[in-house]
């Protein structure tokens, strides 16, 4: 006979608080929900005296007064007469611009690194895992540190291309390297370029499209279509028939040696190519493990499997390994990006004009507004981060293994 | 069988033919050579490139390294020693040593006592990290803490023996409290612990000169002795810390997990750096005012903060990744939430947890040099500052980055490699 007596109903004691664990909860909550407002209240109370104390107050307003400093790097417009909230927003999209860079070449880098760390060429994967273990053991600010010493101390001046016994030469007559940075030929828009860069972006659109129609026909009928030429003639050829049939309208205007400094082109500035390129092998290092890992985990049974089935190898990496191994390799991937975003941070070592500099550095130093800086600051890096991990929810909820 | 075939092949051999050795080209270093290096045209290719990679970089470097000066008194000369030749002006750091190492301002006759500290903190960190180190040895571990405060930042021993004794005590609280509550014996023993202090405090603050080395003061760090405070004080604070966060995010209280999940993703959502400004500039703000706090204090309490939301994440990991039932066996046996814990939970979810452990461990390590940004003199900071900037050895760059990477090299790379061994130490499944 089994018989449940319902706990007893009793009055509500007072002791129960603390010896219920039904109530016992809700007293812990409480004591933490307290402390949290007294350490609130008591960080309060101090910042409001030590305010009125220094004579200060929060305010936005330093945003819209004049700089009154200059940047090198700027992606827009920008003097020292424009407004503070205008260098920080010059400052946020040298953050975005170099972040960006360095994804891409670090992607790069990584992917090369941790396949060749598993080739079965005992040299190469050696040598790979050297370039692993020593790019991550080492702080990415020495390597930013080096890097920049490396572009001002060693690349020689702009008047060692001077003359008729000049120490140095550019590359090509279009690249030259120079201890004031990089100078690249930079692109002239003339009239009509806009209709070749459309015919481009038509030509990328259509080159996907063609790829979809042909993996669609294959699983429809079995029909397999090439993709490889195509794809590249879809590319480039309407490109190049509108490019000349427009009359060029895309030149290059390359940078040559006028007076102490080079003239015209693109110049990238040392902190900046020093901040990209440490980035990029520090954080690289970091992708190449993640790359390793993620093919390694696709067991090789997979491709034992997918071998049995009469797969070429090709098709093996393509349909069988890489799509397992995309979704190991992408969330951490990922939050590479986001350390990326992160240490670009660091900018403000080489006087790289990023938002920490600009806003976190030179504008809270001339205005004083240290709260009010460093909380724009943190603000932006908590958008980006949130964004970025709001981006990796959504895809971990898209490629995770549907169960039950 | 050889009759068989007599009629329809022209010979038919016999007898069994004798094992012969494999040829040449398929055993030993020819056969390895053959196929880990030159088995297809590709990979020759691949070889021939990594060679010249390798030739370039070495050529470059080991006659920088060899040729080196290790004993001049500033660049020119170094510069005249070298005479036009090839090779380093390694003797900045012959020069520079004590700078590199433990700052400029540090007393000159106490550069013992730092060294002393680090070298008995392998003593303390062993029983801690090898199984086979006999236990009686944790009695300097758990000493560690004071003396090598005492060591470092100098002034009577008093101090640090009253923060001992006041351990001291509070443990003996703890444990005699904890049979009948967790939590009764861990705010007993805090208690009964700060009590003492006080106490202890107020009667040593009259002794100052009992067993007294000189005191410094923590400005006066730097160099390297400076990330290796740094990075020893805040991993080890962030870690209880983490744990009591990834426990707060993981538990069923609603406020509690709402407090812990906004700390740890407001934290990792910012980078270092911007915590370290805060150190820097707005913490004083929020202080009592006049409250003056070492800028050392401020930027080991935000490292701390910083590394402990990492460790959070990691050890949630931990807790989430152990399966459902060593929770239901726990609370099957009746064990409060704090018994479950501490000798259920805890011990499996920190143990899958090392690994990862150890890389936000190595990561807070590298990112102490971050501190040389808001002007602290670390490693970093002295060879960007004092050091580059001096006109005995402005020009001297790669000999001393050289000569950090390699310290932090040396430090990461060995703390990674320690943790792969444990990982396998560690295995109780047969592999």
């Amino acid at each position: 006979m089994t018989t449940m007596s319902d706990p007893q109903q009793g009055s509500f004691r007072l002791s129960m608080l603390l010896n219920d664990t039904r109530y016992r909860s809700y007293t812990f909550q409480f004591i933490a929900l307290l402390l949290l407002i007294a350490l609130m209240a008591f960080l309060g109370i101090n910042l409001v005296r030590n305010l009125a104390e220094a004579g200060l107050n929060i305010s936005y307003s330093f945003l819209y007064v004049p700089a009154g400093y200059d940047i090198n790097q700027t992606l827009i417009d920008y003097n020292s007469q424009s407004t503070n909230l205008r260098a920080a927003v010059v400052g946020i999209l040298n953050t975005l611009l170099v972040a960006f860079l360095a994804c891409i070449t670090a992607t790069v880098l990584g992917v090369i690194a941790g396949v060749a760390r598993l080739s079965k060429n005992w040299l190469v994967s050696k040598m790979m895992s050297v370039y692993v273990e020593i790019f991550r053991n080492i702080p990415v600010l020495i390597w930013i540190l080096m890097i920049y010493t490396l572009m001002t101390a060693v690349l020689p001046a702009p008047n060692a291309f001077r003359g008729d016994n000049a120490t140095s030469s550019m590359l090509f007559d279009a690249f030259a390297f120079t201890n004031r940075g990089i100078y690249i030929p930079a692109p002239v828009w003339g009239p009509g370029s806009m209709i070749v860069v459309a015919t481009f972006v038509l030509s990328i659109i259509s080159a996907v499209a063609y790829r979809r129609y042909a993996v669609s026909l294959l699983f429809r009928t079995g029909k397999l279509l090439p993709t490889g030429w195509p794809t590249l003639a879809i590319l480039l050829v309407p490109t190049i028939l509108v490019f000349f049939l427009m009359g060029s309208p895309v030149g290059l205007d390359y940078p040559a040696l006028k007076g102490f400094n080079f003239r015209g082109g693109l110049q990238i500035g040392a902190p900046l190519i020093a901040l990209w390129l440490a980035l990029s092998v520090y954080t690289g290092a970091f992708i190449a493990e993640n790359v390793r890992a993620g093919i390694q985990a696709v067991s090789k049974g997979q491709t034992e499997a997918a071998a049995s089935l009469g797969l070429r190898p090709k098709r093996i990496m393509n349909l069988v390994v890489l799509p397992q191994a995309l979704r190991v390799i992408i969330p951490p991937l990922i939050s590479q990006y986001l350390n990326i975003t992160k240490n670009s941070s660091l900018a403000i070592a080489v006087g790289y004009a990023d938002i920490t500099a600009t806003l976190g550095g030179i504008t809270l130093n001339q205005t004083g507004r240290a709260i009010e800086c460093v909380l724009l600051l943190m603000l932006f890096y908590l958008t980006i981060s949130l964004s970025i991990s709001a981006i990796m929810n959504v895809y971990n909820n898209s490629v995770s293994l549907k169960e039950r | 069988m050889s009759d068989t075939h007599a009629a329809s092949v022209p010979y038919v051999r016999e007898s069994m033919l004798p094992q012969v050795e494999p040829p040449s080209t398929a055993k030993g270093p020819v056969k390895w050579v053959h196929q880990s290096l030159f088995s297809s045209i590709p990979y020759t290719i691949l070889t021939l490139v990594a060679l010249y990679v390798i030739f370039v970089i070495l050529s470059g470097f080991l006659p920088w390294l060899l040729g080196g000066v290790w004993n001049t008194g500033n660049i020119r000369e170094c510069r005249e020693v070298l005479d036009g030749g090839q090779g380093g002006c390694f003797s900045v750091l012959t020069e520079r040593w004590n700078q590199l190492l433990f700052g400029i301002a540090y007393p000159q006759d106490g550069y013992w006592r730092p060294t002393l500290a680090f070298i008995l903190l392998f003593v303390a960190a062993a029983p801690v990290l090898f199984g086979s180190v006999p236990r009686q040895l944790l009695i300097v571990t758990v000493l560690y803490p004071f003396l090598a405060f005492w060591l470092i930042w100098g002034g009577s021993i008093l101090v640090p023996l009253a923060a001992l004794l006041s351990f001291v005590i509070g443990y003996v609280v703890y444990s005699r409290l904890v049979k009948s509550s967790f939590a009764g014996g861990l705010f007993g023993g805090i208690a009964v612990g700060v009590v003492v202090w006080f106490v202890a405090g107020l009667i040593t603050s009259n002794l100052t000169d009992v067993l007294a080395l000189e005191e410094v003061a923590s400005r006066n760090m730097g160099g390297f002795m400076l990330n290796m405070i740094l990075g020893v004080i805040c991993v080890s604070l962030s870690l209880p810390l983490g744990i009591v966060l990834a426990l707060g995010r993981q538990s069923n209280l609603p406020i509690i997990r709402l407090i812990c999940v906004v700390f740890i993703e407001f934290i990792r959502g910012v980078p270092l750096i911007t915590l370290l400004f805060v150190a820097n500039v707005v913490l004083a703000y929020f202080l009592p005012p006049g409250t003056n706090f070492d800028l050392i204090l401020r930027v080991i309490i935000m490292i701390t903060m910083f590394a402990s939301a990492y460790i959070a994440e990691v050890i949630r990991g931990g807790l989430a990744a152990l399966p459902r039932g060593q929770y239901e066996a726990a609370d099957s046996l009746g064990l409060d939430y704090a018994q479950a814990m501490r000798l259920i939970i805890l011990p499996q979810a920190l143990k899958i947890s090392i690994p990862g452990i150890v890389n936000v461990a190595v990561g807070l390590f590298k990112d102490t040099t971050l501190v040389s940004i808001i002007s602290m003199f670390d490693l970093v900071g002295m060879i960007r500052g004092p050091i580059l900037a001096s006109t005995d050895w402005n020009g001297v760059y790669w000999e001393l980055w050289g000569f950090a990477a390699l310290l932090f090299f040396v430090v990461c790379y060995g703390i990674s490699q320690y943790s792969q061994w444990l990982e396998r130490q560690l295995q109780t499944d047969h592999h």
